[in-house]
């Protein structure tokens, strides 16, 4: 994996130094509250319901266990012994103070990361593909390309005061786990007919109150010419995105405006005149630095295994949850004999995506045995252990059972992706945290949710979306109506390639009736299939959101028209 | 009103700036740029103009490191100068973006000294991905 070179590091101590004079600036007063906050947000620090927040960028996802235990380290020291994983490959913690915050960056600094724009109105921590350069489907590793846009976006001289924020997100496969088409820009790495590997680029998706599925603006971009054409589509953005109101200050609202035909001349017209100017410097970059991030990258030295393992075998044939893990945890590798491990940050009655330290510490201990010294953070809240060897999986189990974390319910319904929401954030309109445990509750039985199969609930506290909601299989979305919180319920979203939008049932729900209502929801999506084998999903696209519709809203009460 | 420059503030020198709309004859002239105008507009007379000074109506209001880059991609090598509301911490950016300094009103001045504009020395991720 990556690791930091001596101008990263210097960078990185050198923000942390400049971080802690902008602090000392705003008390002195040389700073106003208006100035210092965009500069907090682009260190990532927010002010939220009760406290500051920090979040840190995990680039496009990947730690490795140093990474963790320092993470465990600053949870027990400066925060409340806990973090949260957020779907954005970041971790958050919810309640540092401000005075501490420069050294926790330098904390930071001193294992190679850092919570620079991580917030703010510039180019957000880039995201990838969390099975990344394990995965069986992969056409090449997505995190090279990842790593040379955090290096091109960081404090990008002309990007660090957009309209608003730009995310990026990239994925090496041609099954999209990294969302890439609600992304302001997505890139997928693809091979063209010539047998060479370049870009897919997408632009202008997005979720929040107006949620678009982004489009191709590029079919194939060749990889040499990623950041004049990320320059390209960012600099058309920072001159005509709107400034006029926030709302609609995002790409998409920019696309949708001059239309896709428009926007993509207006981007390769910049594109050939940046390629004409700046054809060798600052824009095609450097191959030494290109070929040291794609050594960084190479595939770690697996062992010559044979396919299965009998030790392994045996403990699947005799354990029943052990098999049960395997089965929903396990994801297929592309290395004979290994496999990717998916631990759960989802056991119930736990808020989604929290961790303690003692947790992080287990994971990042098995990290180090097991897995090459890497781990991975989801986008799902989850982590991964990315290379286990088949005949290790025992021992990983058993540890990870030790410490509550071998919940087998990954991709299914107790998997739920929730953001903070009303317990800790400050635009939220209702409760999320605690629906998802109520659902996780309810459906705790864990041979009923493998019935239940496939299924992405998502849950957001708000229209910002934090939490997925449109793309969720069952999406939920909680509102504030006349002081009592509402949950709309929406079905049919999909978060992979082929990207959905999720289409309201009907009127909201009380907090109290949200769990009857997925039970309902449920039931009727048992009675609908054909066979087990159908996902709820396919079961949605099949026969429509009508027979979900009439299901909750009986009788006389008329769904309206979502 | 002073100018930053790399070597510190320095008063202001008086110029009378002339709008893009409507660029007079003549050489040496000194442009007042507005940050939605379009840079493309002035190419042909780039060696008549000698200042540009582009407008940054609010700190936030990011479009101006766009145009000067935009400007100096086009071939403008005279002196190019941002003005209005930018903070010592977007100093980095201005200079990085190709202005050459940065007018700033007397309170901000007051409020913001010299020694605070003056850039930590760090070398750009631009310069680091840059092929030598
Ligand atoms: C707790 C403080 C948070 C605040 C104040 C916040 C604020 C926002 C806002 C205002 C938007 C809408 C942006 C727009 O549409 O222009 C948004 C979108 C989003 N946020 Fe958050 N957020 C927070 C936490 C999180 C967390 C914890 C996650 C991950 C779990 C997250 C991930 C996202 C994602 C994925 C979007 C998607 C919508 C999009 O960008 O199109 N945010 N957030
Ligand atoms: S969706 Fe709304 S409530 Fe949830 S984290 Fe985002 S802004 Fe906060």
């Amino acid at each position: 994996m990556y690791s930091y070179d001596e101008f990263d590091r210097d960078y990185v101590k050198n923000r942390v130094a400049i971080f802690r004079d902008q602090v000392a600036r705003r008390v002195s007063g040389a700073l106003t509250e208006d100035e210092f906050k965009p500069l907090r947000l682009q260190n990532g620090i927010y002010l939220q319901l009760h406290a500051y927040m920090l979040r840190v960028a995990i680039p496009y996802g990947t730690l490795n266990s140093a990474q963790m235990r320092q993470l465990a380290m600053i949870a027990e020291k400066w925060d409340k012994g806990y973090g949260h994983f957020t779907t954005r490959q970041n971790i958050q913690y919810n309640w540092p103070k401000l005075i501490d915050l420069p050294d926790i960056l330098d904390a930071l600094a001193d294992v190679e990361m850092h919570a620079i724009q991580t917030s703010g109105n510039c180019i957000r921590n880039v995201t990838a593909d969390h099975f990344a350069g394990a995965a069986a489907d992969e056409v090449e590793d997505p995190r090279p390309a990842a790593e040379l846009l955090r290096q091109w976006s960081t404090d990008h001289p002309e990007f660090a005061f957009l309209p608003r924020k730009f995310k990026i997100a990239v994925t090496g496969s041609p099954n999209d786990r990294a969302v890439i088409k609600a992304h302001d820009i997505g890139l997928r790495v693809l091979r063209n007919d010539a047998g060479e590997v370049g870009y897919q680029v997408i632009v202008g998706g997005g979720l929040g109150r107006t949620p678009v599925v982004g489009e191709t603006i590029r079919e194939f971009l060749p990889k040499e010419h990623l950041l004049a054409y990320c320059e390209a589509i960012l600099r058309v953005y920072n001159l005509h995105g709107r400034r006029d109101n926030k709302y609609k200050a995002r790409i998409k609202i920019l696309v949708m405006e001059e239309g896709l035909e428009s926007f993509r001349n207006q981007v390769e017209a910049e594109f050939a005149s940046l390629l004409e100017v700046h054809n060798g410097p600052s824009l095609i970059p450097d191959p030494a630095v290109v070929k040291r991030i794609e050594d960084a990258f190479a595939p770690p030295r697996f062992e010559d295994l044979p396919e299965s393992d009998a030790a392994y075998e045996a403990r699947l044939a005799e354990d029943e949850e052990f098999a049960r893990w395997c089965a929903t945890n396990l994801t297929a590798h592309r290395q004979p004999g290994y496999a990717i491990a998916s631990i759960s940050l989802k056991p119930v009655g736990a808020a989604p995506g929290d961790a303690s330290a003692d947790q992080m510490r287990v994971v990042a201990d098995l990290a180090e045995r097991y897995s090459f010294d890497e781990l991975r953070v989801s986008h799902e809240q989850n982590l991964i252990l990315p290379h286990v060897a088949k005949r290790d999986l025992p021992a990983v189990y058993d540890a990870l059972s030790e410490a509550e974390l071998a919940t087998a319910n990954i991709g299914l319904i107790g998997d739920i992706i929730a953001c903070p929401g009303l317990d800790y954030c400050a635009l939220a309109t209702a409760r999320s945290i605690p629906i998802a445990q109520d659902i996780a509750q309810h459906f705790s039985d864990p041979d009923y949710s493998r019935l239940i199969g496939d299924m992405k609930i998502k849950i957001s506290g708000c229209i910002n979306s934090c939490g997925h909601h449109h793309v969720g299989h069952i999406g939920i979305l909680g509102l504030d109506r006349a002081g009592r919180e509402n949950y709309q319920i929406t079905i049919g979203g999909d978060h992979t390639e082929s990207l959905k939008m999720g289409q309201r049932l009907g009127r909201g729900f009380d907090a109290e009736e949200v769990v009857p209502a997925i039970e309902q929801l449920v039931q009727t999506y048992f009675s609908l299939r054909e066979s087990e084998a159908e996902t709820f999903l396919q079961v949605v696209e099949r026969a429509g959101t009508q027979p979900f519709k009439d299901a909750l809203y009986p009788a006389k009460e008329p769904a309206d028209a979502g | 009103m002073p100018v930053v420059t790399p070597d510190g503030f320095r008063a202001s020198d008086n110029i009378a700036y002339v709008s893009p709309d409507a660029l007079p004859a003549g050489s040496d002239l000194a442009v007042d740029m507005p940050n939605d105008a379009d840079p493309r507009t002035l190419v042909e007379r780039f060696g008549d103009i000698a200042t540009i000074r582009i407008a940054f109506p609010a700190f936030g209001d990011g479009r101006g490191f766009s145009l000067a880059r935009q400007l100096r991609d086009l071939g403008y090598t005279g002196h190019l100068r941002a003005g209005g509301n930018l903070i010592s911490d977007q100093y980095r950016h201005a200079r990085q973006s190709g202005f050459d300094d940065v007018e700033i009103d007397d309170a901000l001045a007051e409020r913001q000294p010299e020694e605070q504009w003056i850039v930590r020395e760090q070398r750009s991720y631009r310069e680091k991905l840059a092929a030598r």
